[in-house]
């Protein structure tokens, strides 16, 4: 069977486009590889002659602290944001009350404000609450923003649970609590795992809060260090793009191993009804 | 059910990654106790990341112990790039947010006294420099700029020129070219260089800083010392015919230097330089300390164009912010910072002199022996690209006019731009 | 029975106020940090405060008067509207494309999917770095022709200072004077071809995302619709122009907010890829705000800039809001 001409057409696009998407990490890749010898510009694109890890060692050791203070805010902020957008989402669909929409709809809105319309009022009110510049005060500003996008997902997982199971419930005289623990959070891991992927890959990525919140070198998560890496031009290229690619690996990883999740969260963030 | 038992599989094996991280990521965060003495953590903050200014302020470091004693754990806090425009960034949220370092490096002049002195954040020192006699070992007219209705509040670790043209001999030998000492002078050699091919100066301002900087230079150059100072006190107007001229000079300066400029540092200028594509650059003194680090010998220096007999000058200083960790501890590192030993252990490594007079000069290299003899001889005005002329409200607007500029090359909008800003800040009518 | 159907009422009641409760602090946290701070900005926005010493002395709209007034403001409007085009038309153009291809049985679809998505897991501060190096000039994009024995590409991407406008003293300038549409011939009303250059990255990381919102979509016409047609003797161009395209209009319209509102607050991308750029050329509010704030200490000016911001995302994003939850209520 021959392939007709626009069967060829369609694939030499994509994989030409799937070219150009990869390109990026080549680049990342083959100049993390290279010696410090081989790292010239003019020989960006060139194979390593010889695998070296230098570069990611040396990104490694500038980074390593900041990756640490990346996990140490990541994942409890990313455990408190499940919780609570489960919980608001469970509430929102099946104990819906009087100006529960409203809620809903006010709580959507923090969702696409531009932070730097908080971001002031934000520093200051860290500092009241004695968490200004410390990895807490990141956590509790990530939970507290990410409220809208976890509460929309969460909802509209619970939204596809038949509320017929809920009310019968309810009926046979399930309290409010057991109802969650008996009905919805057995169902809920979908969601749950959901949730955490697009906040851990959020939180890990932001940058307007960790350089605004954490401006302490010491504590600044890694998005953070590696733009001040990147921003001094004294730091070797080749070793910015080594610690380019280390800051991305968690993402990545996260990516390639649950992409289907991941997935599930964008289009939830796009707001398919 | 089996659906459910992978999701939970998938679930717990995620959150086990989390906690482990969370375990593995624990910092010891031990405290000293000793017996008496200072103790604790000293955090220093400055945009000293690399090269010899980072050598310089580990040789402090390494002072601190033994001028101190105790057993204080410095914590070095640094934020690169951009001139430190970053790193004030940084200090400025970390003020507003109630956070302040135990000390951090700031340029003496405007940027110390508007933002920090005047707002109220900062404690005075004039206890600490009686005590320490400091008030005879630094220059009067360096007192009167880190001071505030009488009073001290930063201790001056070095002194920096910022209108040095650096050249590679070199290529002035090839081409037959003496070094520019006027700017006449110095269109005459660059046309000579462009002929040859040459870039002939080498530009990086990436950071606004070195067009700042630059323009600064030939405005010096132009309208001479007192001309120049007056245009930070209103005295010298804005919009007259010199400034004009000053400006157009500005202007035809750009067309000498290299096309890639708005995406290079000053560092990565310097290398057109040391491989000969550049014939020279104007930039501070601390370019020394890099032509040093990459191993080049061949350079000479000058005053920048027009500007002989002036000192173009700017200061790192460190003071007390007010609420700072640790406060006997930061004491005693002002101290470190304003004694004898600590400017003669880190004013060579940094590229710069002392701020204090009673520096012994064989410490230092040549160039650095020529700015302490021109440093007593010279006339001195403060650097406006560096924070000692202006309030930092005020350089930023000249710096978006600059930065238009550099783009747009229109000097009759950068004129009225600058003389608008200088009403804005409430200096000129 | 009837009895019991009341205490059933009542206990409802009770835990409706428990539900409520549970809602509780989540609410307050978004009332607070949301509605509460954005009053905050409001005001500090319309006060006096201009150094790193808070200063709330009421001067009105003088800060917004001065940013209309202030030119690097009028290039970042200009910048945002320039880039908002074309990175909203680049991620729309590109996704749907490779969405209608992948919708035709490819193999390894899942694979090109994968990789057409992955950089939406990337932050944006990684994107911009490798992407800074990718177009810069002497290397990267410029220097690979030379690789396939070409010569190099000469061309300064993010470096290039030329803004492309209509002049005064060109024929279709003096048209535009005489119609009196004079004014539209500055520089203010051109395209700075740096913010190409972000456009590009940006749009690396974004498109992959408007291709799996059309894929959906394209997946969720039903198969029978364009059998039949095929069957009629359609061309599939144009099925994809008289069924797909007016049956992906709400995807079209959910990714154009989504990405309009991304590059009205855009940020993090240029801060660390390109800052400011020459002239301004790559200049957007986000990181106006942010110098203006944190460097030069206009924190005033700062508040406006940003209060700015969220009145175009609210113009964009209430509407759309609106119209997404009503969609939903029907369905």
């Amino acid at each position: 069977m021959t392939l007709p001409w626009s069967r060829v057409a369609i694939y030499t696009v994509l994989v030409l486009f799937a070219l150009v998407y990869l390109m990026p990490i080549y680049v990342l890749l083959v100049t993390g590889l290279k010696s410090f010898q081989e790292v010239r510009l003019e020989q960006m694109w060139d194979l390593p002659s010889a695998l070296r890890f230098d570069s990611f060692r040396e990104a490694y050791n500038s980074l390593d602290s900041n990756l640490a203070n990346s996990f140490k805010m990541v994942v409890p902020a990313t455990i408190a944001s499940c919780m609570l957008g489960s919980i608001n989402g469970y509430i929102l669909t099946k104990w819906r009350f009087p100006g529960s929409d409203l809620i809903f709809f006010l709580l959507l809105f923090g969702m696409f404000i531009p932070y730097q319309s908080i971001l002031i009022p934000l520093v200051k009110t860290l500092q009241q609450l004695h968490v200004y510049g410390s990895l807490w005060g990141l956590v509790i500003t990530h939970v507290i923003y990410g409220i809208p996008i976890t509460t929309l997902i969460f909802r509209n997982y619970y939204a596809n649970i038949p509320t017929e199971l809920v009310e019968a419930a309810k009926i046979d005289g399930a309290s409010i609590f057991k109802i969650y623990t008996k009905i919805i959070f057995p169902l809920s891991l979908p969601g749950f795992v959901v949730v955490a992927i697009w906040q851990f890959t959020s939180i890990w990525n932001d940058f307007l809060f960790a350089v605004t919140v954490t401006s302490n070198p010491g504590i600044q998560p890694a998005t953070v260090a590696l733009n001040n890496m990147a921003g001094s031009f004294i730091v070797e290229w080749n070793v910015q793009m080594a610690g380019a690619l280390i800051a991305a690996l968690p993402t990545l990883i996260v990516y390639i191993v649950l992409g289907r999740f991941f997935v599930r969260g964008l289009m939830a963030g796009a707001l398919r009804g | 059910m089996s659906r459910h038992a992978r999701w939970l599989i998938v679930l717990v094996a995620l959150f086990a990654a989390m906690f482990v991280a969370i375990a593995c990521g624990d910092d010891d965060d031990e405290d000293k106790t000793p017996s008496g003495g200072l103790s604790g953590k000293l955090e220093i903050f400055s945009w000293w990341t690399t090269g010899g200014e980072a050598a310089g302020l580990q040789k402090l470091y390494e002072l601190y112990p033994n001028q101190c004693g105790g057993t204080v754990n410095i914590v070095n806090s640094t934020v690169a790039g951009g001139g430190g425009a970053q790193a004030r960034q940084v200090l400025t949220t970390r003020m507003l947010g109630n956070d302040p370092p135990g000390s951090f490096q700031v340029h003496m002049g405007h940027e110390l006294i508007d933002s920090w002195v005047t707002t109220n954040y900062m404690e005075p020192l004039d206890s600490l420099f009686k005590e320490q006699g400091w008030n005879d070992v630094f220059p009067k007219g360096v007192l009167d700029i880190v001071s505030y209705q009488g009073k001290p509040y930063a201790v001056p670790v070095n002194i920096h020129r910022a209108n040095v043209l650096w050249y590679n001999k070199a290529v002035f030998t090839a081409n037959g070219l003496q070094p520019p000492k006027t700017l006449d002078d110095f269109f005459k050699v660059a046309d000579a260089l462009k002929a040859k091919g040459i870039t002939p100066l080498a530009l990086g301002d990436v950071d606004s800083f070195a067009s700042i900087q630059l323009m600064e230079t030939v405005l010096l150059g132009k309208l001479g010392a007192t001309a120049y100072n007056g245009l930070w006190t209103g005295a010298t107007d804005w919009k007259a015919a010199n400034v004009t001229d000053a400006l157009n000079a500005f202007k035809k300066t750009l067309d000498y230097v290299n096309s890639d400029h708005s995406s290079l540092s000053w560092d990565q200028a310097n290398d057109l330089v040391i491989s000969g594509k550049a014939a020279m650059t104007i930039m501070g003194d601390w370019l020394e300390g890099d032509m040093k680090a990459k191993n080049f010998t061949n350079y000479g220096w000058l005053p920048s164009p027009g500007t002989e007999g002036v000192y173009d000058a700017l200061s790192d200083t460190f003071g007390l912010p007010k609420n700072a960790p640790n406060k006997a501890a930061v004491l005693c590192w002002l101290k470190v910072v304003g004694s004898k030993a600590g400017q003669e252990a880190f004013n060579p490594l940094k590229g710069s002199i002392c701020a204090r007079t009673d520096c012994n000069p064989s410490l230092f290299d040549a160039y650095l022996q020529s700015a302490m003899t021109d440093w007593k001889a010279n006339t001195i005005v403060p650097s406006l690209a560096h924070g000692a002329a202006v309030k930092p409200g005020w350089l930023t607007e000249i710096s978006d006019a600059v930065t238009a500029f550099v783009a747009n090359k229109d000097a009759a909008t950068l004129q009225n731009r600058l003389a608008a800003a200088c009403k804005t800040a409430g200096v000129c009518k | 029975m009837n009895s019991s159907g009341h205490r059933l009422a009542r206990r409802l009641t009770s835990e409706r106020a428990v539900a409520i409760a549970l809602i509780v602090p989540s609410a307050v946290a978004v009332a607070v940090f949301v509605y509460g701070f954005i009053a905050w900005s409001a005001v500090v926005s319309v006060s006096e405060w201009d150094t790193v010493r808070p200063d709330y002395t009421y001067v009105g709209l003088d800060n917004f008067r001065d940013l209309f007034n202030n030119f690097r403001f009028q290039i970042d409007i200009r910048n945002t509207v320039v880039f908002t085009v074309l990175f909203v038309g680049a991620c729309l153009g590109i996704g749907f494309a490779l969405a209608s291809l992948l919708d035709r049985h490819v193999r390894g679809e899942g694979l090109f999917r994968s990789i057409y998505l992955f950089p939406m897991a990337v932050s944006f501060i990684v994107t911009g770095v490798v992407w800074r190096w990718l177009l810069a000039p002497r290397a990267g994009v410029n220097i690979l022709p030379e690789k396939v024995g070409a010569g190099s590409i000469d061309y300064g991407w993010y470096t290039d200072p030329t803004v492309l406008y209509v002049h005064a003293d060109t024929r279709l300038g003096e048209a535009l004077h005489s119609v009196g549409l004079g004014f539209l011939a500055n520089p203010n009303y051109g395209v700075p071809l740096a913010i190409t250059s972000v456009v590009i990255a940006a749009t690396w990381q974004m498109s992959g995302f408007v291709m799996v919102m059309y894929l959906a979509g394209l997946r969720a016409i039903p198969d029978e619709l364009r059998d039949a047609a095929r069957v009629d003797g359609a061309s599939e161009a144009q099925i994809l122009r008289h069924i797909s395209v007016p049956l992906l209009r709400p995807v079209t319209l959910s990714a154009m907010i989504i990405l309009g509102h991304q590059s009205l607050k855009i940020f993090d991308l240029v801060i660390s890829m390109t800052r400011r750029g020459p002239g301004f050329a790559t200049d957007v509010p986000g990181l106006f705000m942010y110098e203006t704030t944190f460097q030069g200490n206009h924190f005033s000016h700062g508040a406006a800039v940003s209060i700015l911001m969220l009145l175009a995302v609210s113009v964009l994003v209430i509407p759309y809001l609106f119209w997404s939850l009503r969609r939903e209520a029907r369905l």
